[in-house]
């Protein structure tokens, strides 16, 4: 947990550090996807930075994530390493699930990543699970599901926040609205563009908040984990967002949905040159304490970057390990 | 041992479990203070509340899911469907999620989940209160599969179920839900993977499923006065099967049937028999038989529902046809 501290200094720094991690193995991994060293899909979360960091700054290693195709940034938010996420998209047995999974499949949950996913919507359902047990066992931990604007039209939103509500979870909804789905405008897939005010609809409170503003994420997540953690139940966070790749990697910027003019206003409102210029203007750090983060992030996935390339393939023998715990 | 009906055996294992795993929750649709629709939960709730005991929404896709990541994250669901038709609505969670979990987390997550409905066909339930589907749960990796003939093995292999580290179907037939027999008292588990050898033989084996168990046993007393032996074998469990007690089976008599209620195309006859044909071809004498209900939808009128299933008139047929051979 990096926000509750009450060291603004310590959180501004955890912040930038962990954004400014994602973007950098982004697009490294953007630079691997087009070496062919990536061997199956890569959605990147370039521009979506502050939503999972802002999330993630105010959860413990007990608090479960439950994250999507776009889980890059959670993982690392999370706590997943640099070289362990990469080694995964090669393919190697270091990967943070040994090679099993790949992009979608990342799983640590010894640090609370409870997987990132390949399919769209049950996330928001296994978040609650997680609720369930934390209200069963008395844990006070809190699950989290990540989700994009596509999963909303999805049944298992409805009933996800349905479940949660109804036995006032400790669950954490986070709608990283987006725009799009894949290349489908939000407003093809919904009458009503805004997701927060759904919430009205399971009798829960739901919050939009500016999703490139890492600070405002933050609080807003601080408050409903508050609320988790009192038993007052679940809430649903819309971040209001943008990705400023391709859907996945090898897809076009733009195309029939968008235009490279939407796309450059939005690199405008870029989360980490904006947070850049709110830490030089609260002086919580100088230009050269943040140069010298980026320098050493950048040198340190770089060295992450050539661990995985170097690590070993998994053994193909045990490929059929680990399909059920118990033998018979 | 004392006489307990089905329902009754597996609810003495759920009780048991619940007094020593405080982890274990049970959900579903009346699961609750009703005590279950099939009376599956009775008296539960007046002792463990509604946390353990969860009423839910009719939401079988949000509740699988749910409780799939309860699972994952240290406590013990079991979803009581009602009927197993119902388990339909939330095949992605299963199949994408629940079954692979263990596997995509190389290993570091559990999934301790029980999944129990009432399956098969009569009372006239038509087509949306009829289904068994097992079949589907066997073929995908990660599932096991229990199916209890009597009141005993109910018990037996719920408890097992509810120690299992790994997702656990467990289907309950219902003609056999007010069926009564002995069952043993206190502690009882029956192991995932051994078939029960219901009746000895010479002439040939009889592989049945739940409640074929029991038409099976009936054809080969009746059968014995002729002086026809068969021996018939209850697997009790179809994912894991044990064929080691199949094929030891076929060694003695050197012919096999296998009577399912369920679909034949795909099914868990048509595994048995491939299973028994690669590694048993020269102990057989005659080709091996299946008998399964029509590859239909389940049909109302109780003259369409009893010409689509397996009876005693149907598989003493059978048995004779594969004797002749
Ligand atoms: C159930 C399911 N249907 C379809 C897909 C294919 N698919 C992958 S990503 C995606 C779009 C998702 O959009 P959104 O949820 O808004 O997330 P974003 O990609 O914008 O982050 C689709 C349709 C899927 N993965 N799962």
């Amino acid at each position: 947990m990096h926000g509750d501290s009450g060291d603004r200094f310590e959180l501004h720094r955890w912040l930038y550090r962990t954004m400014f991690t994602i973007r950098t193995v982004e697009e490294r991994l953007a630079r691997s996807f087009m070496a062919g060293l990536i061997h199956g899909a890569c959605h990147t979360y370039v521009g979506e930075e502050a939503v999972a960091t802002g999330v993630c700054a105010g959860l413990t290693d007990d608090d479960a994530v439950f994250s999507t195709h776009r889980g890059h940034g959670h993982a690392l938010a999370k706590g997943v390493s640099p070289a362990a996420l990469i080694a995964e998209l090669y393919g190697r047995e270091t990967g943070v699930s040994h090679g099993r999974g790949g992009s979608m499949h990342l799983f640590a949950p010894e640090i609370g990543l409870m997987g990132t996913s390949g399919i769209v919507g049950p996330c928001i359902l296994q978040a609650a699970g997680a609720g369930y047990s934390a209200k069963l066992l008395e844990s006070g931990r809190v699950g989290v599901a990540f989700f994009g604007d596509g999963a909303v039209g999805n049944g298992a939103f409805h009933e996800g926040l349905n479940l949660a509500a109804i036995y006032d979870l400790p669950v954490l909804f986070i709608c990283e609205n987006n725009l799009y789905a894949t290349e489908v405008p939000f407003s093809h897939a919904s009458r009503n563009p805004d997701v927060a005010s759904r919430a009205s609809g399971y009798g829960i409170p739901g919050v939009m908040v500016d999703g490139n503003d890492v600070l405002a994420v933050h609080e807003a997540a601080i408050e409903a984990l508050r609320r988790a953690r009192a038993g007052e139940g679940p809430t649903l966070i819309e971040a209001k967002t943008y990705r400023t790749r391709p859907h996945a990697e090898g897809m076009g910027l733009t195309g029939v949905y968008r235009t490279e003019e939407e796309v450059a206003e939005w690199r405008e409102k870029d989360p980490i040159s904006r947070f850049r210029r709110r830490i030089l203007s609260e002086e919580t750090m100088t230009e050269s304490d943040l140069d010298r983060i980026e320098s050493d992030i950048r040198n340190e996935v770089d060295e992450a970057e050539r661990e995985a390339a170097a690590a070993p393939w998994p053994d193909g023998g045990t490929a059929p390990s680990h399909v059920y715990r118990e033998t018979t | 041992m004392t006489e307990r009906t089905f329902t009754e055996a597996a609810r003495e294992a759920l009780s048991d479990a619940m007094d020593a795993d405080p982890t274990i929750f049970v959900v579903g649709e009346g699961a609750g203070e009703r005590g279950g629709n099939f009376e599956t939960t009775a008296g539960l709730y007046e002792k463990h509340g509604p946390v353990r005991l969860c009423d839910t929404p009719i939401c079988e896709r949000g509740f699988i899911g749910m409780c799939t990541g309860a699972a994952m994250t240290g406590t013990r669901p079991v979803v009581d469907f009602m009927f197993t038709d119902f388990i339909l609505d939330g095949l992605g969670e299963l199949i994408n999620q629940t079954s692979k979990m263990q596997y995509m987390s190389n290993g570091r997550l559990k999934m301790p989940m029980v999944l129990r409905g009432c399956i098969g066909i009569g009372h006239s339930a038509a087509t949306h209160h009829s289904g068994s589907y097992y079949p589907l749960f066997v073929h995908i990796p990660g599932f096991r599969v229990a199916l209890p003939s009597n009141p005993a093995d109910a018990k037996g292999l719920f408890a097992t179920a509810l120690r299992s580290e790994d997702p656990v179907f467990f289907m309950e037939h219902r003609h056999l839900l007010n069926l009564k027999g002995p069952v043993p008292e206190g502690e009882h588990r029956v192991p995932f993977g051994q078939a029960a050898v219901a009746r000895e033989g010479t002439d040939a084996t009889v592989v049945a499923l739940t409640v074929m168990v029991h038409h099976a046993l009936q054809i080969a007393e009746e059968l014995s006065s002729e002086g026809i032996s068969l021996e018939i074998i209850d697997p009790r469990t179809v994912a894991p099967l044990d064929t080691e007690t199949i094929l030891e089976s076929v060694r003695k008599t050197g012919r096999l049937l296998i009577v399912d209620e369920t679909f034949m195309p795909c099914g868990i006859g048509a595994e048995i028999s491939a299973h028994v044909t690669e590694h048993g071809f020269d102990e057989l004498d005659a080709p091996i038989k299946r008998l399964n209900g029509a590859h239909v939808p389940t049909p109302y009128s109780p003259s369409l529902e009893q010409a689509v299933i397996p009876d005693r008139t149907s598989i003493e047929q059978a048995v004779r046809e594969l004797l002749a051979e």
